[in-house]
């Protein structure tokens, strides 16, 4: 299985590519979405000696999570914010390709330096979680926009639920808790929602006082 | 009974929070606050009394280390929430339903962060303050207070991502060494220098990264001014006196695990050198800015700076540091309230505005000039006599150049707070800003909380119960176990 499982990691790494190159919020927030159901799919072909429940849960709740519920809320504030398309780079999507293609060789070169445990040594989780942090990084640090910020927290997560596929069913409690990251976006969202409500309630608010006195 | 106490100072305020939530009157509401307050500290003082006994596999208990922080909190705590009655009147014009219920479950969630034993654990109520801190930045509803909220976020959320990315690393150290899945920090501290060193290593880099943003350690301090700025003095008072030490004694957790793994002169250079880094960082800036909320802000910088110096500074530097904890918190308390009547009366918070406070709100700036001599260590206050045994620590420790170091940044920090302090005291105040204080009434309720947090400061500094002393070497001793 751990071939089936280098494969996804795979493309999660060259999806990470994808979201530094792509100019179009809605690719970018479709780009994390489908990552977040590579991700959700992982625990289930990991390695394990019997079925577990509480793999079945994890990544049930990281497809219904990262790859529904988190897209289409940003989606939604998309929509609602009316916020224009264009991802606005303040670093240059040729120099953050770049950045994220050398990143994610570096990642694979310092994982060499890593020691490993046996059943780990063959899986590239480790450099794809390196990779992801990274784009993150790069994503956070190099867009404009809330929302292309929010997409580049995501992609850092995602790097970091990759590493914890490694500890996943050996540590109780630990894995488990990034899914409080996944609530923190949520907060993200609703934060970018209810400001923009409001906003244009103040402005409605102020009109109409202006009317009135006419 | 000790379980039944610790498990109280957590679910009491919880407790207190949701009864918030459901509480009909606005007026009425605020009161919560403080009764929640008094219950909390007696259960403190009750456990505190008690010795600090805990099962070694417990997930949650009151340990030597809890018991040398947690008294300060809630002894903040109650300074705040009393503030909070008269203060949340002022604004009978903001709705305050989620914002007591927050502030209630801050402390809940500290007092659980405080006592958490577990990786896990720990960075799960560390995340939940994080987020529960979210809506008492944006009280106040202004497109200021947004961005100011949105970088908290950001940074913040980030710090906090980090954080679980070195507590993952820690995790893996341990079971790359055999370890079964225990993840306490008594197990991990047990298994020790069977713990992967390179992985060690990569969590204490990143859970200092992680943690220390949440202290707001520089460079990762960023959120802090904007923060600080905007949001109200009581909120800035806990995040700057609270939700900033559970980051701190969250990295001293680790910090004994690093030193069990036997990396704990590599943990103690890099705490040196980012609390220094933090030190002049924050005094640069106090020369420059002109607002005196922000200002508090890069003096909080500037003293968690101190407590990551005085960790790095053997045990005698960590009881001092644990000592700042306390001088810290209540002194940083009151400067931040009577500041908050400040800004209140002035309408800013700029000192190109507010001009000659002491003759529109006299009782504030007095205040705020005696809460701002204290906090840059004049005698007899309490920060004086920690930051004086932070400085004996290092030149025990031979570290002569970092004394020096501290010092000039003390002056320099010094220097720029007394520039804006008396600024903002001195001088004829502008006719708009006269107005805006006519509107202002500076009542006992409002002057009492941060005179009571001053006064908690002086008698800190002038008289140290044994049993104080005693608790913070005890958690020395759980924090470096030679």
């Amino acid at each position: 299985m751990t071939g089936l499982l280098n494969v996804l990691v795979g493309v999660v790494m060259g999806l990470n590519l994808v979201a530094l190159a792509g100019g179009r919020l809605p690719l970018l927030i479709r780009t994390v979405a489908v990552q977040g159901v590579l991700l959700g799919l992982m625990p289930l072909i990991l390695e394990h000696e019997s079925p577990d429940w509480k793999l079945a849960a994890v990544a049930v709740a990281t497809v219904a999570g990262k790859g529904l519920l988190i897209p289409s809320l940003l989606l939604r504030a998309l929509r609602v914010a009316r916020i224009d398309r264009e991802v606005e780079p303040l670093l240059g999507f040729v120099p953050s390709l770049l950045l994220g293609a050398l990143g994610t060789l570096a990642a694979v070169v310092l994982t060499e330096f890593l020691p490993l445990r046996a059943e780990h040594a063959a899986t590239l989780l480790v450099p794809g979680a390196l990779a992801s942090v990274l784009t993150g990084f790069i994503l956070l640090a190099g867009r404009v926009k809330a929302l292309s910020q929010v997409c580049g927290y995501l992609v850092l997560e995602n790097g970091i639920y990759l590493f914890g596929l490694l500890l996943l069913g050996s540590t109780p409690l630990l894995v488990e808790s990034g899914i409080l990251l996944d609530v923190t976006v949520g907060v993200f969202v609703i934060g970018i929602i209810v400001d923009r409500i409001q906003r244009t309630f103040d402005s409605l608010d102020t009109r109409r006082l202006t009317v009135l006195r006419e | 009974m000790n379980e039944w106490l610790s498990l109280g100072l957590i679910g009491v305020p919880l407790l207190g929070a949701g009864l918030a939530g459901v509480w009909p009157d606005h007026r009425t509401r605020p009161w919560l606050l403080p009764a929640v307050g008094v219950v909390h500290l007696a259960l403190v003082l009750a456990r505190a009394g008690q010795a600090p006994v805990v099962a070694p596999g417990a997930w949650l208990g009151f340990d030597p280390l809890a018991r040398a922080v947690l008294p300060a909190v809630s002894l903040l705590f109650l300074g705040c929430a009393a503030y909070a009655v008269p203060y949340l009147r002022l604004r009978s014009e903001r709705p305050n339903r989620v914002f007591v219920a927050l502030l209630l479950t801050v402390l809940g969630l500290v007092s659980a962060g405080h006592q958490a034993r577990h990786l896990g654990l720990l960075w799960i109520t560390t995340e939940a303050v994080t987020l529960a801190c979210v809506p008492l930045l944006h009280f106040n509803g202004t497109p200021r207070a947004f961005e100011a909220t949105w970088k908290y976020l950001v940074v913040g959320g980030t710090g906090m991502a980090l954080s679980l990315l070195g507590s993952f690393c820690l995790g893996y150290a341990s079971l790359h060494g055999g370890g079964q899945g225990d993840l306490t920090f008594a197990a991990l501290a047990v298994q020790g220098p069977e713990l992967s060193r390179p992985w060690v290593l990569a969590a204490w880099v990143l859970v200092l990264a992680g943690y220390g943003t949440k202290m707001g350690l520089a460079p990762m301090h960023t959120w802090k001014p904007d923060a600080y700025g905007e949001a109200p003095g009581i909120v800035g008072a806990l995040l700057a006196g609270g939700v900033t030490t559970v980051a701190f004694t969250a990295i001293l957790r680790v910090r004994a695990v690093v030193g069990a793994a036997g990396a704990g002169a590599v943990a103690d250079r890099t705490l040196l050198a980012l609390g220094l880094f933090s030190l002049v960082m924050a005094a640069l800036f106090l020369l420059g800015t002109r607002d005196f909320k922000r200002m508090l802000a890069y003096s909080s910088v500037e003293h968690m700076g101190l407590l990551s110096l005085g960790a790095a500074l053997g045990g005698a530097g960590l009881a001092a540091a644990l000592f700042h904890v306390w001088s810290n918190g209540l002194t940083k308390g009151a400067l931040f309230l009577s500041a908050g009547n400040v800004r209140r009366a002035a309408g800013s918070a700029s000192m190109d505005t507010a001009r000659g406070m002491a003759r529109l709100t006299p009782g504030s700036a007095g205040l705020m000039v005696a809460g701002m001599f204290a906090v840059t260590a004049l005698p007899p206050f309490a920060p004086f006599f920690s930051e004086l045994r932070i400085v004996r620590a290092g030149l025990t420790e031979g570290r002569g150049w970092a004394v020096g170091v501290m010092l000039l940044g003390l002056l320099l920090a010094f220097l720029g707070m007394t520039r804006v302090v008396f600024g903002v005291v001195e001088g004829r105040p502008a006719p708009a800003v006269r107005r805006s204080a006519a509107r202002f009434a500076e009542t006992a309720g409002v002057l009492v909380p941060p005179l009571a947090l001053l006064a908690a400061s002086l008698a800190l500094g002038l008289f140290r119960p044994t049993g104080l002393e005693a608790a913070w070497q005890a958690a020395v001793a759980q924090i470096r176990q030679p």
